[in-house]
């Protein structure tokens, strides 16, 4: 396991560009960090964002999962073009030929994948920590450690995320295309999602359905956060909407992420094994 | 005799297409190589489906004693196809240290198979700086790393400059000389002529033809002749048993033989009869001229 790992760092880290997206992606998590700085400080109006309660254990790890999950688009440009690079550059076939099984070389990628989301996790977990330590209102180890589901939502969602991109490589072999298929994959999410609704089925069995497809479902793992800010929710009770919505993460949610990403795994490893090189 | 690769009733299809035909042969440790064949008669097939590239319609391969699975056989065979296949963003040294990841093998040999192919100090440049026929010499030096149970090299020279074409096959010379056994797949027929002792001749996906370089044609050979009096020359060998066909050409008549005869005795009968020669050469039927008739006649 270890030398898959060796071989697909050697070929990523000897890389410039993936070197340099990867470094970026890294300070990018490490920035959220700066959010705490941002200060308005306009006469009597003060307002100091890291005071508003976003640090908070333990909703600091809603917010910053959340967050760190936007910047996963710099991992997926690696991840597609490292795997579509040994399709341009026929290297696959050189790898299969020095020895490599098919087998083999889809794991080195995986694994490769599953660091980076697991390394991602730690980072986010770190980071979110000495945030939350030196802002949060609530310090008891209990607030503290409550809420970690959405540190495992993040990681799922990564490896999920990021196995639809090792899937899209081998599929499609060019690394702009297949970024590109992704786009188009997202927006086609939508459309089929008001298709239904429109003219198949009722709006929340449309809902429903809508949950069950890749990428939707991975954005379902980490809700969006902000409506759960008290200084929000206090607005939304003024102007008599209620935006006390559920927050959680269900199990089911997790096992829709995993099915996918067990079948994108899988069908490289057919779309492999078929291919003639 | 160690069998290396055995291959049984290999077929592959392209759609309507057959690129490769109940194809079966075999090869044994320590000899030379050559698969034959025009463009398009399934070379690269059938090497693409004994290094896994390729997946076989029907028929099977396996490799040595047929006893380990195929990646882990490659790992004990060196093979180039066509193009030489490397990052062309690592250097030599990080793209041969892949490889030996790879491969399984130390990284010891890397020093010495980079100066084998005379690549050792470009070793630091990256791949894509690399003229094509340094990239053809990297990719034998990376075939190499694991010291070969086979070398498979699939037109190893396609694309070369004359210069380059020497190199490559000095290299493969030195590599001959060591023992080690080579599977050459080419269509030049006159570097399979310099280096191979077997050939395996395919047409359309089909075999024409496997076994030694020598026993290709049952021929005798023939005699290029001059004399002063060419008609003279030319009646006597008419009426000679051991001659068949007799071409006159450019002044010079070519004899085919029927039977076995050196050019002693022949210039030795031919004086007797009071026939001097000014021009007596023997000469075997060239790989060109055997392949070309093998082809043409089946």
């Amino acid at each position: 396991m270890l030398r898959l790992l060796q071989i697909e760092f050697i070929k990523l880290w000897n890389n410039r560009a993936s070197k340099v997206l990867i470094i970026s992606y890294f300070i990018l998590l490490t920035s959220i960090a700066l959010i705490a700085a941002i200060k308005f400080d306009i006469g009597p109006v003060q307002f100091h964002l890291a005071d508003q309660g976003i640090f908070n254990f333990p909703y600091i790890w809603h917010f910053n999962t959340f967050v760190a999950a936007i910047f996963k688009l710099f991992l997926a440009i690696v991840i597609v073009s490292m795997m579509a690079n040994e399709y341009s550059n026929k290297t696959i076939k050189q790898n299969l030929i020095d020895g490599f099984s098919k087998k083999e070389f889809l794991m080195s990628k995986v694994l490769t994948v599953i660091s980076f989301a697991l390394i991602s996790t730690v980072f986010v977990f770190v980071v979110s920590l000495i945030l939350g330590l030196t802002y949060s209102d609530y310090n008891e180890l209990s607030i503290i450690f409550s809420d970690l589901e959405f540190l495992l939502a993040f990681f799922i969602k990564l490896v999920g995320f990021f196995s639809f991109c090792l899937f899209l490589g081998i599929l499609v072999k060019r690394s702009a295309f297949a970024l590109g298929f992704l786009i188009l994959w997202t927006i086609l999410e939508q459309v089929v999602f008001g298709l239904l609704g429109w003219k198949v089925m009722s709006w929340p069995a449309a809902k429903r359905v809508k949950d069950f497809f890749p990428l939707e479902s991975m954005m379902n793992l980490i809700k969006e956060p902000g409506s759960r800010l008290s200084a929000v929710q206090n607005i939304g009770d003024q102007i008599g909407e209620n935006l006390r919505f559920d927050y959680h993460t269900y199990w089911y949610e997790f096992l829709i992420v995993i099915c996918w990403t067990a079948i994108f795994i899988y069908l490289s490893y057919l779309l492999l094994k078929k291919r003639d090189l | 005799m160690e069998t290396i690769l055995t291959v049984n009733h290999l077929t592959k299809k392209f759609g309507p297409l057959t690129a490769v035909k109940d194809l079966s042969f075999t090869i044994e440790k320590g000899n030379v190589y050559g698969i034959l064949g025009p463009n398009g008669s399934g070379k690269s097939t059938t090497l693409g489906i004994i290094l896994n590239v390729v997946n076989r319609t029907s028929g099977d391969f396996s490799w040595f004693d047929g006893s380990t699975s195929t990646h882990e056989a490659l790992k004990k065979v060196g093979a180039i196809i066509e193009r030489p296949n490397f990052y062309p963003y690592m250097t030599a040294i990080q793209n041969l240290k892949l490889v030996c990841k790879i491969k399984e093998v130390p990284e010891t040999k890397i020093q010495e198979k980079l100066e084998l192919v005379g690549l050792w100090d470009r070793k630091d440049s990256k791949f894509k700086t690399y003229s094509l026929g340094m990239k053809q010499r990297l990719a034998i030096a990376s075939a190499l790393l694991n010291d070969p149970e086979i070398l498979i090299l699939d037109e190893p020279t396609n694309g070369l400059d004359p210069q380059g074409i020497h190199q490559i096959r000095e290299i493969i010379k030195k590599i001959a000389g060591q023992g080690t056994t080579i599977l050459l797949a080419s269509h030049l027929l006159d570097e399979v002529e310099k280096v191979c002792s077997h050939v395996v001749i395919l047409r359309k996906g089909e075999k024409l033809y496997s076994g030694l370089v020598d026993g290709m044609m049952a021929s005798y050979g023939f005699f290029e002749l001059r004399a002063a009096d060419m008609e003279q020359l030319k009646s006597f060998l008419e009426q000679y048993a051991s001659f068949g066909k007799i071409d006159s050409y450019n002044g010079t008549l070519t004899a085919y033989l029927k039977e076995e005869m050196d050019a002693e005795s022949l210039n030795k009968i031919l004086f007797e009869k009071g026939i001097v020669l000014s021009h007596l050469v023997k000469r075997k039927e060239s790989l060109e001229q055997q392949f070309l008739n093998l082809t043409k006649n089946n």
